[in-house]
């Protein structure tokens, strides 16, 4: 067999091709926002500065970074898997709604009943089980029924925030609260901060452990298989003794929970309670965190920083040269047209090659 | 004179060179075959000529006048017309409609009637009889396909391009296509023939010229030239067209089918039984009911009616999981859609079908030391020609796809093998490896379905054929006891 020399892994290369693109896309999102800057009178050297130092120039700025990327890596994980399989959770709104109610709600009853230790993952649990029937019930409507997952997870997205936001305003709002949100959760239950006088908390190490977990499943387990070949080729992956309705309902169903503990972890972590209408749409920015980190754990981790080093900083960016700190908004948004328009950078990559 | 010339075409598709270099020289009023395996750029030289391709570089010159050919209107306009693959009909229209849609009669409303005579001169000249006022979705394929053919004519071509027009034909539809063809040369037009098989050729055409992987190989004379010549040209080097076949030594039922009801609104049912160490071919013609048996045996899709076993196990709704972990092996007749995983590695695609075998996976965990391993010998059994395990399954061809599917199926010792269109879009070479494996695999007791819509495949490879219509097993015997002729006229329904 002389043909079979050749060292590379032609996967590995694809992947390589793919960060470039990323990066290209970020690129030139920071170049193009710069010149909107200049048009709009501000030294846009200046507010990139203050955008960096606002993100990563203190230990308070990289705390704050990190406390706005852990949701969004939850969100990115959820969104991840789901592609993998083949389908589109849009739902995470919707989940992470449900999940981080779901999870204060039992917290709040459970109070100081138990010892710290079932008290705080039996309420984690409960929103995450929240979290993958909210996502499972659109996999199964999806294979059940033959309805496109996208419409029946918008749906829910209203749902789950107008339901939630219904109990919360009517229900479970703190005595003489001026906003709706519940009681703030036993002082045990918090999860304990990693940098003083900051919102990080060890919410990041689940985050990152759920990363490993998602990269052990891919790379290990049967079940990761089943569910990539779903996503391939799902009539082959039929054909090859994949359960396939099965397998599109608990691709969904580890998507929300995944995208719960967004939620739930922003209820535990950065907030001490549930407020209503909390995200400010992490659900959705999880779809761009999945497609600029390629489905990988890895890169997904770096699109979450990218992103909440952006909302992080732009206050800074705000506060020191007076750009309106929604730019951030446009240089997301622009990442995310560069990168759901691959073949343009592909065709401008290809112009100046030749 | 020449009525088609054209010279030096090269075409490429990205980087893949589709056509280099090609000159194609037609008389007028010859029937010409364009002989080559898949892939050899038969089909693409014939949509450049026809409008629908555009050639790099390259002239085209039509009665030795230059022409650029940008749409297949223009083709039209020079009197070209193609009958493709795929028919262009609309089902629920009659056939006269189909017949005049895009040059009708008639300044705004249709004149039907100027339609309907100017048809029926048409068909006196050329010997055809429609009953213009049926259906098409009433048609058999023969019929639809002539009314394909006719079309071209309608609209005034002279020049009549058919794409492997038979593969969809009985045999004795097949010889109704060649009399209208012969009659269409005597009439004075000129046909061209795309097809990959020697024996068609042989019987058709007044020359013919072979392409070999975008190449011109040649063109000879028809009366000059032997199917043996003809397939060294095609493949480059000398093949041996004849399988050697040893007796059958039939075992115990491995594969056996009662009842089992195909179409809800036939009456026909599907009875068959399956014994280790033979080949059981189904032939008939495409639609019949093979893509359904195929399920129900993979177990993709449930019968209403009927029993399946296997290995004396009734398996008629078990899951798909179920009928792998008893031993069945299927070779699907659609293998982009049912048997790859085209953006995954060639070592996930060998691990499909078998991602709970206890010798692929342990507590959920996949072992990929084992799976690399078995990965490796396989490729090294049946020569496929790779360049790394972890590349992805959609860059090998078509024929190493193939090959791939067969050995990991067979690799695992099925207790069953179920092979649909083994060999549908591969190359001689391909078939041929496909084949003797096949056969290698029943001489040493595997009991194998065939199921081909090729009637030569059928008859070379069989040991027992059982012929399938509307959904039934409508006769059954030994290989040998069948002529070719027989079997036609079971496929089609006769008897």
């Amino acid at each position: 067999m002389g043909i079979r020399n050749v060292p590379a892994k032609a996967g590995v290369g694809k992947n390589w091709e793919s960060l470039w693109y990323s990066l290209l896309a970020i690129g030139v999102s920071f170049v193009l926002v710069a010149f909107i800057m200049l048009a709009m009178g501000y030294n846009p050297l200046n507010a990139y500065m203050a955008l960096f130092r606002g993100s990563f120039g203190s230990l308070y700025a990289i705390s704050l970074t990190l406390c706005r990327s852990v949701p969004l890596i939850f969100v990115g994980l959820a969104v991840g898997f789901a592609l993998k399989g083949g389908m589109f959770n849009i739902g995470g709104e919707g989940q992470l709604y449900i999940g981080g109610f779901t999870s204060a709600v039992v917290a709040l009853a459970l109070g100081n009943s138990l010892p710290l230790v079932f008290s705080l993952p039996l309420s984690i649990l409960a929103g995450m089980v929240a979290g993958m029937a909210w996502g499972g019930a659109i996999g199964l409507i999806k294979a059940k029924l033959q309805i496109n997952e996208v419409i029946v997870a918008i749906m829910l997205n209203y749902i789950a925030q107008l339901l939630t936001s219904y109990f919360v305003n009517n229900h479970l709002m703190k005595e003489g609260s001026m906003t709706p949100q519940t009681e703030t959760l036993p002082a045990g239950m918090q999860l304990p901060t990693i940098v003083a006088n900051s919102q990080l908390t060890t919410s990041l190490y689940i985050a990152l452990f759920m990363c490993v977990v998602y990269w052990f499943v891919f790379r290990h387990t049967v079940f990761g298989y089943e569910v990539k070949a779903l996503g391939n080729n799902p009539s082959a992956a039929g054909t090859g003794g994949v359960h396939t309705v099965w397998t599109t309902v608990l691709v969904m169903a580890v998507s929300g929970a995944l995208a719960s503990m967004a939620g739930i972890f922003e209820v535990f972590g950065t907030y001490g309670r549930f407020i209503d209408g909390f995200s400010p749409g992490i659900g959705f920015t999880g779809i761009a965190i999945a497609f600029i980190g390629q489905g990988t754990p890895i890169g997904i981790i770096l699109a979450a920083v990218l992103f909440g080093g952006l909302q992080a900083g732009a206050m800074q960016m705000g506060l020191m040269e007076g750009v309106s700190a929604h730019i951030d908004k446009v240089i997301q948004g622009l990442v995310i047209i560069f990168i759901a328009t691959p073949n343009f950078i592909r065709y401008l990559l290809h112009r100046k090659g030749r | 004179m020449d009525a088609i010339r054209m010279n030096h075409i090269t075409k490429t598709f990205g980087t893949t060179v589709a056509l280099s270099d090609v000159d194609l020289k037609i008389q007028a009023g010859e029937v010409h075959c364009l002989l080559g395996e898949n892939g050899a750029g038969k089909s693409t030289l014939m949509n450049i000529l026809y409008g629908l391709y555009h050639a790099d570089s390259g002239t085209i010159e039509i009665n030795e006048v230059h022409v650029e050919i940008p749409t297949p209107r223009m083709a039209q306009s020079l009197h070209i017309g193609m009958v493709h693959q795929h028919f262009m009909l609309v089902e629920s229209m009659t056939v006269l409609q189909n017949i005049i849609l895009g040059s009708e009669e008639g300044s705004f409303a249709i004149d039907y009637e100027a339609c309907r005579e100017r048809i029926e001169v048409l068909e006196r000249l050329y010997h055809f009889d429609f009953n213009l006022d049926s259906k098409v979705s009433q048609l058999s394929v023969g019929e639809m396909q002539r009314v394909e053919i006719f079309k071209a004519v309608y609209r005034g071509a002279d020049i009549i391009i058919l794409d492997e027009p038979t593969a969809v034909l009985t045999p004795q539809e097949v010889d109704v296509l060649f009399r209208i063809l012969d009659d269409m040369r005597k009439q004075g037009k000129t046909i061209i023939f795309i097809t990959h098989k020697l024996q068609e050729t042989m019987r058709l055409s007044d020359r013919v010229t072979v392409l070999r992987s975008g190449h011109f190989v040649g063109t000879v004379e028809t009366k000059d030239t032997s199917p043996e010549a003809l397939a060294t040209m095609m493949v480059g080097h000398e093949v041996d067209l004849v399988t050697n076949k040893g007796a059958c030594c039939p075992g115990e039922p491995v594969l056996e089918i009662h009842d089992l009801k195909i179409f809800e609104n036939s009456d026909h049912t599907i009875d068959l039984t399956v014994r280790a160490g033979e080949i059981y071919g189904i032939a008939g013609v495409d639609g019949n009911g093979q893509q359904e048996l195929e399920r129900f045996i993979v177990g993709s899709e449930r019968p209403k009616d009927g029993l399946v076993k296997l290995n004396g196990v009734d398996i008629t709704s078990c899951s798909v999981s179920k009928r792998k972990r008893l031993g069945l092996g299927i070779i699907p007749s659609d293998r982009h859609r049912d048997a790859i995983l085209p953006g995954m590695s060639l070592v996930d695609n060998f691990l499909l079908g078998f991602q709970r075998n206890g010798r692929f996976s342990s507590k959920g965990l996949v072992r990929h030391a084992e799976l690399h391993s078995y990965a490796d010998s396989m490729i090294d059994a049946y020569s496929i020609k790779v360049s790394s395990t972890e590349q992805y399954i959609s860059e090998l061809s078509g024929g190493n796809q193939q090959k791939l599917v067969f050995s990991r199926e067979v690799g695992m010792d099925p207790v069953l093998l179920v092979a649909a269109q083994p060999v549908r879009g591969l190359d001689i070479g391909a078939i041929d490896y496909i084949h003797n494996q096949l056969l290698q695999l029943r001489d040493r007791g595997q009991a194998i379905l065939l199921i081909s819509t090729e009637l030569s495949e059928i008859m070379e490879m069989s040991d027992r054929i059982g012929v399938l219509y509307k959904g039934g097993i409508v006769a059954e015997r030994k290989a040998e006891e069948f002529t070719k002729e027989e079997l036609g006229l079971y496929m089609a329904g006769g008897k």
